[in-house]
């Protein structure tokens, strides 16, 4: 065993006893850690990436224990030691940081108060010693004012200062490893910048080492300096980051890779390598073949004039009292017939407040949106209904879109049967006949919801979508929610719908690379107002505002990514 | 656990509705759980025999043709010294046999248990959903009235109810109106837990996706509420439908047995025990065990039922 | 904070009023309050003297002004049964009610906490386990039933303790209490075990399940990456953040125990306002229900204001007027 290793995790299995059989979430891992490194730990979802840290921490939830291999650290075996010796390491030698910094704080203590327990815990000092050293860290970690903030409680934070105070709260002790489980996946992309900075200054200085676990390929490239590449618990490459990322071996890295989107090409299609047989087929041309075929106006198809929405902020008997925040302000645009139109934004910035307020699901508080060169805000119910048998939506969440209580052909049916768009006695037909085009197969007529992955959700509401057969789609983050491989899956369908079927399309993501490959012309969009609007190739050629330029250099580089297969437009 | 499933699902084929039930993880658990599996059993047990009382009891303890007052004060399996006729669980003062009061009785606890809860449960689920889906005066107005209620505890609300009904109707039809009385008591007593928990769920599931699928396409805010809402808020309100069925039986016990409740021409597990308490010191025992064993027994493995449904609706708890 | 508890205080204000309206209505209502203070031999005059001096001439929202102004005073009418004033009657049984209410309500909340807490840690135990299910059957047995247990046991099997009355009070001007006598407390112990019982166990449950819903939270599972000690992670995370649902239902809990004094009350025959209560309502006697109903709604507005204002001291979210954050 190589003592300069600082944890060197060997053939760990982890076992989760189920009902229907053990669940082996991680299958003989191997991977070491070194001090100043970063080894990324990569992976889609299932892929036991968390496990792994989990494991090592001795914080496995419920029955899962560790049923094979060993873990060491600096060289002494620390892998099936008792509760309590577990505990003195914890903290002290290893810390982890977690994924949401909105629920890692106790939020009945001040973050003073967190930090100090945790110094004394582990370093013999005085009460007062402990605070002082709490005020350098945060100081450490980039909070302004550490002498007053250390006295707040986590609510008067932002969500980045909270996860600052979490890693500071992780180098308590000064520890060696510090696994991070997705410590950026909840911020946003100019917040995750910072973060991954200070972790690579963190690495620098102090010579720990770090596990990056994550599902973003991009903070990977950017930050680590070896990766780990896990498929459904196994470890199929590993190797320094630049190799495996520029020239991957194993079949599952290269579709993977092929999958990201990148932020500086626009590809015709994302190539298919498959894998798993997670391949399935989308029947456009068929589906082409019935659509019908609809005269494109001369003008734009949606006109959004001078949007305008307020929320309450906070409530109040008098009118006087109450305060209100302005989501969306004097915002107008166009979207013209068979382009897609994008919206970016970070979170907070109105993009898709004002995507619900074209579909109809806001009222508007100021201006107006136009259909086909008719007003449909607060038009009469004959022509909303004309409108809402030309629009749909896709959204974010394939768990939440899809109502858990109801058939698959019933979710599928509800809109053309409520619009009356389809006679009754088809539209048995027309569902099985739609979920096969999707690639979904007839029989999923008669499922419920959560017997799909999320990608087959996700075709799902597609389907549902396109029963109706709507002349104007809006996408919602359409993506975000799901692994890589199957967002590239779903970028295509959306691709092949546009192209083949003339779908008109807003686009709403806060990923750049996900707009670059899908839309026509952006929007960007900062605190509820447009601050650019461009034809997408134009705006990542030549951004005009600073914060477009602002945000296109927060984006991780993906300079490293093999780039096989892709095929550039 | 995320879902590993990225290829079709395994299971291929369909099955019946009964075939899926028994291969259901909420089934499995319920096989593997003996205090479920035992509770329910005794619930439709004690159900069943309060349902079928006029075939199963003995005698029929209202029908004064049948009483015989040389049987009174007979004890469980002995011969009477007068009579020499035997009672399962004995007789009480009057002669009437205990074994038959309590099915008799037990059916009166149930019944008015039983619309009590369904009441509340039909009151509390519509004001949930209205308050939660609509939200603004409507939602204060109910809330602001459930969080009164809420401070006042149900029995007192109930003894409330029932004194005012009792001020309000001739004496003559007291006694009539008794059990209805009982049961909107302990009803409007008991609707805050279910219109709390169905708001709840109410305000969760209305900022979710399919219910922006169904706005998108014009459905009307009651089409959403009962179709799309209601249905994903049903294994909550089961929850608190069986734990409230246990309280409602204990609180229509309580209150017949202060003798504000079922009046002794109908008397409900809650009167026989405020009768048999009378002779408990003198020594006639059964009149008040009997009774009061069948009540715990009844409100027991109601509760049991309802906490095992509440851990097996709720896999997170586990 | 101030706007908070102020807000607070507008809202016990119009419970108040509103329970008022309710009392006064039942008062006003139910029956002929005229019908009900004179016997069968009245003359016309007698009637118009009553209705006059009870203002019943009066339009409605005049009378529950005064009624209320009465009421604030402590004049609630005469008792229609024993025909003295319902305020003297109050007064002379409420020191019974409120020394066995504190006492069980004290055993309810001790127990119920410390057992709540350890069977959430030590949720797999045998003694958790044991602790749980006995909870169940005390959950489902009628308070009415555990008195009549324990009175048949203690009382009557082992007649260690006495079953009914308060024993030997001693007097102090108008309280009267049976704290400093033996048979005093003697007297209430079996009343209080009974009153107390079926708040403990469900205290004690909704602690269990407060407990390990914490136990469950991110910050738990951060707090034991961060290497603290179980005892700091239970005792101090996870008990605080525990206390913030559970001290609202207490304050429920609170008014289920002065509800259930009545049907303790009536087991053991303690001279409480709730024996009261109950007799008043077999005998349809409304002034003292009335009455009840508002010595009854304001201590559940006072406990309540009371649970609101330590909330504010529990949580810093209520602290801050929504200052900082993002």
């Amino acid at each position: 065993m190589m003592s300069d290793q600082l944890l060197d995790i060997e053939d760990l299995s982890v076992t989760f006893p189920t009902r229907r059989g053990a669940f082996i979430a991680v299958r003989d891992a191997t991977l070491s850690l070194s001090p100043g490194e970063i080894h990324g730990l990569v992976g889609e979802s299932g892929a036991g990436k968390s496990t792994i840290g989990a494991a090592v921490m001795g914080l496995l939830e419920g029955a899962g224990h560790i049923s094979g291999g060993t873990v060491h650290f600096r060289g002494d075996a620390i892998s099936g030691r008792d509760r309590a010796a577990m505990q003195a390491l914890r903290g002290k030698k290893i810390s982890m940081i977690f994924q949401d910094p909105l629920t890692s704080l106790n939020p009945l203590f001040t973050v003073g108060a967190q930090l100090v327990e945790t110094i004394t815990e582990h370093l013999d000092l005085s009460e007062a010693d402990a605070r002082k050293r709490a005020c350098d860290l945060l100081d450490r970690v980039g909070i302004p004012d550490p002498d007053t903030r250390i006295d707040q409680y986590p609510h008067q934070f932002s969500g980045g200062m909270r996860q600052r105070v979490v890693i500071a709260l992780a180098l308590c002790s000064e520890p060696d490893v510090i696994i991070a489980d997705e410590p950026t996946t909840a911020l946003d992309v100019s917040i995750q910048k910072q973060i991954l900075d200070l972790i690579r200054s963190l690495v620098d200085e102090k010579q720990v080492g770090v596990i990056l676990i994550t599902h973003d390929m991009g903070v990977i490239a950017e930050t680590t300096d070896t990766v780990t590449v896990m498929y459904m618990g196994e470890v199929v490459e590993r190797g320094s980051t630049a190799k495996v990322l520029g020239r991957p071996e194993h079949e599952y890295t290269k579709s993977l890779i092929a999958a990201v989107p990148r932020p500086d090409r626009k590809v015709e299609r994302f190539p298919q390598i498959s894998y798993g047989g997670r391949e399935t087929r989308f029947a456009i041309e068929e589906l082409a073949r019935d659509w019908p075929k609809t005269e494109a106006p001369d003008g734009p198809l949606v006109e959004a004039r001078n949007l305008k929405k307020t929320f309450l902020a906070r409530g109040g008997l008098l009118p006087s009292m109450r305060k209100y925040f302005t989501a969306v302000d004097d915002v107008s645009f166009d979207i013209r017939p068979g382009e897609v139109f994008g919206l970016v934004g970070e979170s907070g910035s109105g993009k898709s407040t004002i995507a619900r307020m074209i579909a109809g699901l806001y009222p508007l508080d100021g201006g107006e949106v136009i259909f086909d060169g008719k007003r449909v805000s607060g038009a009469d119910a004959a022509t909303l209904e004309d409108f809402r048998r030309q629009i749909q939506m896709i959204f974010q969440d394939p768990f939440s879109s899809l109502n858990p209580r109801h058939r698959v052909d019933a979710i599928v049916a509800e809109p053309a049967l409520h619009l009356g768009v389809i006679p009754k006695n088809e539209v048995d037909d027309r569902v099985r006949d739609l979920l096969e085009k999707v690639g979904l197969g007839a029989d999923a007529a008669v499922k419920y919801p959560h017997e799909f992955s999320g990608g087959q959700r996700q075709r799902i509401s597609i389907a549902r979508a396109l029963a109706t057969q709507p002349r104007f789609l809006i996408c919602d983050e359409p993506t975000s929610a799901l692994d890589v491989s199957i967002q590239a899956q779903i970028l295509n369908i959306l691709k092949d719908l546009q192209e083949f079927l003339g779908l008109t399309m807003l686009f709403i993501s806060h990923d750049l690379p996900v707009v670059r490959q899908m839309c026509d012309r952006v929007g960007v969009l900062k605190d509820g107002r447009l601050v650019e609007l461009q034809a997408t190739e134009v705006l990542f050629a030549d951004p005009q505002q600073s914060y477009t330029r602002e945000l296109l250099r927060l984006m991780p580089k993906t300079d490293l990514l093999s780039t096989d297969g892709l095929q550039a437009v | 656990m995320a879902d590993l499933s990225t290829s079709a699902p395994t299971k291929p084929g369909r099955k019946g509705r009964w075939a899926r039930f028994a291969d259901s993880d909420f089934f499995y658990s319920f096989k593997r759980s003996p205090v479920a599996v035992v509770s329910f059993t005794v619930t439709m047990l004690l159900v069943l025999s309060a349902v079928f009382a006029p075939l199963i009891a003995p005698t029929n303890p209202f029908d004064p043709a049948s009483l015989n007052l040389m049987n009174g004060f007979t004890p469980p399996m002995e011969p009477n010294a007068f009579t020499q006729e035997s009672f399962l669980m004995g007789t009480d003062d009057q002669g009437r046999d205990v074994f038959s009061t309590i099915l008799y009785g037990m059916r009166i606890s149930l019944f008015v248990g039983a619309a009590a809860v369904l009441f509340a449960m039909v009151l509390g689920i519509f004001l949930g959903l209205v308050s939660g889906y609509f939200g603004g005066w409507t939602e204060t107005i109910i809330m602001r009235i459930a969080d009164v209620q809420l401070t006042f505890p149900s029995i007192l609300v109930a003894m409330l109810i029932f004194g005012i009904a009792k001020g309000f109707t001739p004496v003559e039809y007291r006694d009539q109106m008794a059990i209805w009385v009982l049961i909107i008591a302990i009803g409007l007593s008991d609707w805050v837990q279910f219109a709390r928990v169905v708001r709840g769920t109410t305000l969760v599931e209305k900022n979710k996706d399919y219910v922006a699928a169904a706005r998108l396409i014009g459905r009307s805010p009651w089409a959403i509420m009962i179709k799309h809402i209601l249905p994903n808020a049903l294994s909550p309100v089961l929850v608190i439908a069986t734990i409230s069925l246990a309280l409602a039986i204990i609180a229509e016990a309580t209150l017949s047995f202060l003798g504000v409740g079922a009046p002794p021409t109908q008397p409900s597990l809650g009167t026989l025990i405020r009768i048999g308490q009378g002779f408990l010191f003198s020594g006639e025992w059964w009149i008040l065990f009997f009774p009061a064993c069948t009540l715990l027994a009844l409100a027991l493995s109601v509760n049991l039922l309802g906490d095992w449904l509440r851990d097996a609706l709720n896999p997170r708890l586990k | 904070m101030l706007s908070f508890i102020i807000r607070r205080l507008g809202q016990s204000l119009l419970v108040l009023l509103v329970t008022g309206l309710i009392a006064f209505s039942m008062f006003r209502f139910i029956g002929d309050p005229i019908d009900n203070m004179l016997g069968q031999e009245r003359t016309i005059e007698d009637v118009e003297r009553l209705r006059t001096q009870l203002g019943l001439d009066q339009p409605f929202p005049v009378q529950y002004y005064r009624f209320l102004e009465n009421a604030v005073q402590g004049n609630f009418g005469v008792s229609y049964r024993q025909g003295r004033p319902v305020s003297e009657i109050l007064l002379e049984r409420a020191p019974a009610t409120l020394e066995l209410a504190a006492v069980s309500g004290l055993f309810a909340l001790g127990l119920g906490i410390a057992l709540g807490v350890f069977t959430a840690i030590r949720r797999n135990g045998i003694a958790s386990n044991f602790i749980m299910s006995a909870s169940l059957i005390g959950v489902s047995l009628p308070t009415f039933l555990i008195g009549i247990l324990l009175i048949y046991l203690f009382g009557v099997q082992l007649r260690w303790l006495p079953t009914f009355g308060r024993g030997d009070v001693v007097d102090f001007g108008w309280w009267s209490t049976g704290f400093l006598t033996e048979s005093g407390l003697k007297s209430l112990i079996l009343p209080a075990i009974t009153l107390g019982l079926y708040q403990m166990t469900l205290i004690m449950r909704l602690v269990r399940s407060e407990m390990l819903e914490v136990l469950r939270q991110d910050y738990i599972r951060f707090a034991r990456a961060r290497g603290l000690k179980d005892r700091v992670v239970n005792f101090r995370h996870a008990l605080k953040n525990t206390l913030i649902p559970v001290i609202t239902v207490m304050g429920l809990q609170i008014g289920g125990i002065i509800a259930f004094a009545i049907v303790t009350e009536t087991v053991f025959n303690w001279p409480g306002v709730g024996l009261l209560f109950i007799n008043a309502i077999q005998f349809v006697d409304i002034p003292v229900m009335a009455a009840y109903l508002m010595l009854i709604s304001v201590m559940f507005v006072g406990i309540n204001l009371i649970v609101d204002i330590l909330y504010v001291f529990v949580d810093p979210r209520l602290r801050v007027d929504s200052a900082g954050g993002h």
